[in-house]
């Protein structure tokens, strides 16, 4: 039974004393899906150059392009954006190395080089990169125990061996890896749960989770999850509000609509989410007045969750946005173009 | 490219700084001694080693709109030295604590780091300030682990750590870090104790659980009879607190998949007895867990039939009444369970997945009910 009810500093309700930790949506939250605004919010968002918060986001700089180019194609809304400054923006973040940065004189990172890869995807124009370089970067990332390195100074992550196989993947190049190592390394992250973590031992995480699934996809080797049981502990991810959270006992938060949904999809699940439930969760944090999707109901929106806002009602079926593909996060279209159609379990 | 050049040549670098009281405002290229701050971290201009060098104006860098930003809305001073040390000229800059400073600079300071020759346990003081303010950077948590491989001194992780969860018990890249250090330096001892400790806190935490198993897995092992039933017993201990609580059912479950939960002496009992006083959809689902595994291994202390019905009436009971945002979740293993141990025809459902196709398009996905 619900008892205490308090509320948070976001304005959301937060149920307390209760046995679940969730937000209550208001019933004056958005319902219906605003894709004009949004497309208006991503179209505006850095155009201010001098504004304080994309100053300070400069080191993520080449994902927040993939963001929001992404989330713009599937609106249908790509042509609005600057196709000749952000390719030219791309040219001058590769390095003499074959790594990409985030910006214009910032260190090369496997993130940043996904990113950037997937950009030139969207506009077709791979070849303005010296793609072998890319390659050798890549290749030259993975470590001993088939894991991969995000840049130079060797931080290991599930993150970066999903990174590293999706960016191979989208140049026809996956053969350059010790695969067989790469696969051991990433099974060796499955937990007790099902789920699995940044590194061996690491508590099962839903982002983690995507990237090892998604990575799984790409190589081929989707048979060694145990789809029941981590299907499973994705569908637990959903709270009463309808929103899906990222491991047990935390808030839901929007963007994990796309974590969970897509690791859902790819292991052929996703008719065990609520449907009907998330899309409203996802709906109420949209922003009526600035356009855009926040963490969760009444935050502040920024093209991160945007993107994942928009993919997560995607792949619930919404029939405005265009198909998303779950493994890359890209328009299915874009994907076909290249020629790649990961594996996806029934 | 030349801005590449630029960042890799240890002369004009930035080095960054940690915050100064806000009181201080401080005009560009004007010196002023500041209080160290927390940590004991002391900024370069108030060593004595440093005490003798003229300032040099502020190189523009690579980024001016960067830094015309930072000084406008830092709402501490942003100083900016210039400072000369034999060849290698090194432009101290106090800039606003953001994570995305770290990020970007972590590159300069690991080069000037290892080509000064610079006091290690100065930078163990800087990056746990750096932590303290920001504990969910990943770049910060890694650098400190560069930090404790070139000193080779894990003395101070467990406890800093320690200190880190106390304020959110549930960082992820606390508990990674923590988890490396216990690692590789070979630390397991008392750890048991700590994760006690914060479970009696929060016995909803995750990210203890987790680190239950992990201690446990890489120590003594759950295949000893006596340990598996220390923590079965500790768990419906847990459990009996706070009954709805996801990670001591996933924890009971994980430990005894070898085994066999239909198996496990006494488990049934102990469970049943739970659903009066501590029911919740993680006890029912449990059973119904139990009950599949003694269908599967065909056990002979349970009837067929009957486990099966009972089975069957669970999932029933979840997909209707007690867990129904999963009611497909619980369907599908009503329908497994009639499927592979029923005697009567397969059951299928509109929700089953379609057969298997190339396609890969959301519209293929079955409707719901």
């Amino acid at each position: 039974c619900l008892s205490l009810l308090s509320e948070s500093d976001d304005g959301n309700f937060i149920l307390q004393g209760t046995q679940v930790k969730d937000v209550v949506i208001k019933p004056e939250a958005p319902n219906t899906l605003l894709l004009d605004k949004h497309a208006d919010y991503i179209a505006a968002y850095g155009s201010k150059k001098d504004d304080y918060e994309y100053t300070l986001s400069e080191y993520l700089r080449m994902s927040g392009i993939y963001w929001g180019l992404t989330v713009m194609d599937l609106m249908g809304q790509l042509s609005r954006m600057n196709r000749e400054e952000i390719i030219e923006f791309i040219k001058s973040c590769q390095h003499d190395c074959g790594g990409i940065s985030a910006s214009t004189g910032h260190d090369p990172h496997l993130l940043y080089t996904l990113s950037a890869v997937q950009i030139l995807s969207l506009y077709d124009s791979i070849n303005v990169i010296d793609v072998d370089k890319v390659v050798d970067y890549v290749k030259g990332l993975q470590q001993e125990d088939g894991s991969f390195a995000g840049d130079k100074w060797g931080e290991i992550d599930t993150r970066f061996s999903f990174c590293a196989v999706a960016t191979l993947a989208l140049l026809g190049k996956l053969d350059v890896i010790n695969m067989d190592k790469a696969v051991g390394f990433v099974l060796s992250c499955m937990n007790f749960d099902g789920g699995f973590g940044c590194r061996p031992g690491s508590e099962s995480h839903a982002g983690q989770i995507y990237c090892c699934t998604g990575f799984l996809s790409i190589t081929g080797q989707l048979h060694q999850v145990n789809a029941d049981l981590l299907g499973w502990w994705l569908c637990e991810r959903q709270l009463p509000s309808g929103g899906l959270n990222g491991r047990p006992e935390k808030l839901p938060d929007v963007c994990y609509s796309w974590w969970v949904l897509a690791s859902l999809k790819i292991i052929g699940r996703i008719h065990w989410i609520d449907k009907a439930k998330l899309r409203s969760f996802i709906l109420a944090c949209q922003d009526e007045e600035t356009g855009g999707f926040a963490d969760r109901p009444g935050d502040m929106v920024d093209p991160f969750h945007t993107l994942f806002g928009v993919a997560g009602l995607s792949l619930l079926g919404d029939e405005q946005i265009k198909p998303v593909n779950p493994v890359f996060c890209m328009p299915e279209d874009v994907l076909q173009r290249i020629g790649l159609q990961p594996d996806l379990l029934n | 490219m030349s801005s590449v050049e630029e960042i890799s040549n240890p002369v004009a670098e930035n080095l960054e700084e940690d915050g100064v009281e806000e009181e201080n405002t401080v005009e560009e290229a004007e010196m002023e001694y500041e209080e160290p701050v927390k940590g004991g971290y002391i900024f370069y201009r108030d060593r004595k080693e440093w005490a003798d060098l003229e300032p040099v104006p502020q190189d523009d860098g690579p980024n001016p709109v960067v830094k015309i930003a930072y000084s406008e809305k830092c709402n501490k001073s942003s100083d900016c030295f210039g400072l000369q040390k034999g060849t290698k000229s090194v432009q101290v800059t106090c800039i606003l604590h953001e994570s995305v400073v770290f990020d970007v600079c972590r590159h300069y300071r690991r080069v000037l780091l290892q080509a000064l020759d610079k006091d290690l346990r100065e930078e163990m003081k800087y990056i746990t300030a750096i932590i303290e303010d920001q504990p969910k950077n990943y770049q910060v948590w890694h650098h400190r682990r560069m930090v404790v491989e070139w000193l080779n001194d894990p003395s101070e992780e467990l406890q800093f750590v320690a200190e880190i969860l106390s304020q959110d018990a549930k960082n992820y890249h606390a508990w990674q870090h923590r988890q490396w250090v216990m690692q590789e330096y070979k630390l397991w001892d008392g750890e048991l104790e700590y994760v006690e400790e914060l479970l009696e806190e929060d016995v909803r935490n995750n990210s203890a659980w987790n680190q239950r198993h992990f201690v446990i897995s890489h120590t003594s092992g759950y295949s000893d009879s006596a340990i598996l039933e220390r923590e079965v017993q500790y768990t419906l201990k847990q459990i009996k607190k706070a009954p709805h609580n996801e990670s001591a059912w996933n924890y009971l479950n994980g430990i005894l998949q070898d085994g066999g939960l239909s198996s496990y002496p006494g488990l049934l009992e102990q469970v049943t007895e739970l659903q009066d006083t501590c029911s919740s959809p993680y006890l029912t689902a449990f059973l119904v867990d139990l009950y599949e595994d003694a269908l599967e291994t065909n056990s002979s202390s349970y009837d067929q039939q009957e486990t099966l019905n009972k089975a069957l009436e669970l999932c029933k009971l979840l997909a209707e009444e007690k867990d129904t945002i999963r009611r497909e979740y619980w369907n599908y293993v009503s329908r497994s369970l009639q499927n592979t141990y029923g005697s009567g025809d397969p059951v299928a459902s509109s929700s089953d997945p379609p057969p298997p196709s190339s396609s890969q398009q959301p519209d293929t996905e079955p409707s719901d009910p």
